[in-house]
């Protein structure tokens, strides 16, 4: 077994490689993809961390962000169709109807 | 250099590169099927950390209906075929090097403050088994489980809302 250092590192390289995605894309959806990431790198520090401590707290957690994020994956592509429907885009560089 | 680091870098190689893969990706359905590879990676991560069913369920969850999901939104959206300009010039560099002062940041406490940590130790022989976990869902921790409920309950309707089309006349 490796240290759970390196599951860390890991889990931050992952995070930040999400992080770049978020700001560097400008389609919506690879923007919700990068989210994702993100998301799966905390999974992976919560379930080393429930290994290190031989506890199953950490795997009930992962558990319950798989679920929320589930939900929020559907929400949030269902408002890209909604918004697709009126702007005909989803670039977000275009979506600023509320630009003063 | 045993099986287990081996196994740990092949792993998290392939996650880093196909996370890398998926965010310059041009086309959307490539970027998808990069991320599908990324969660099955991370999900053979967690056999190795002894969560045999968080595993099953990134597959089943993440990978098979999440992702899915996208793929159906992104050939619905016809998205993969959008043009993208280049006004961002100098945000794309300063994003890359921030994100490496992140990173060096991140291995600098690493390797100081965690640096000398033993190997983690083998668990119990059935840790993280279903039965388990399903035990502690159900009574440890039974009212997250029914806000969940919830939760599923509220996206079902406020998906279905968002993407009704008006009625006219």
């Amino acid at each position: 077994m490796v240290p759970i250092t390196y599951y860390l590192g890991l889990s931050a390289v992952l995070f930040v490689l999400g992080i770049v995605g978020v700001l560097i894309r400008r389609n919506a959806i690879v923007i919700f993809m990068s989210l994702e990431l993100m998301f799966n790198s905390a999974n992976l520090a919560f379930v080393a961390f429930a290994r290190y401590y031989q506890t199953l707290n950490g795997q009930l957690f992962v558990f319950f962000v798989m679920t929320v994020a589930a939900a929020e994956v559907a929400v949030g592509l269902a408002l890209m169709v909604a918004i697709f429907r009126s702007k005909q885009t989803i670039d977000v560089d275009q979506l600023n109807s509320l630009k003063g | 250099m045993n099986l287990n680091l081996i196994l740990f870098l092949f792993l998290a190689l392939v996650a880093v590169v196909t996370a890398v893969l998926m965010l310059i990706n041009r086309n959307a359905v490539y970027a998808a099927l990069f991320l599908i590879l990324n969660f099955s990676s991370i999900a053979v991560l967690y056999l190795v950390l002894g969560a045999p069913f968080i595993a099953f369920s990134q597959v089943t969850v993440y990978a098979g209906a999440i992702m899915i999901l996208f793929l159906f939104v992104i050939m619905l959206l016809g998205a993969e075929k959008l043009p993208t300009g280049g006004n961002l010039r100098w945000q794309r560099p300063a994003v890359i090097i921030l994100a490496a002062v992140v990173l060096m940041e991140t291995a600098a406490v690493l390797l100081t403050k965690g640096g000398s940590q033993p190997p983690l130790q083998t668990p119990a022989a059935n840790f993280g088994n279903p039965v388990d976990v399903g035990m502690a869902l159900f009574t440890q921790y039974s009212l997250p489980f029914e806000v969940t409920s919830v939760i599923l309950l509220v996206a079902l309707i406020g998906a279905i809302v968002l993407t009704k089309k008006e009625k006219r006349g």
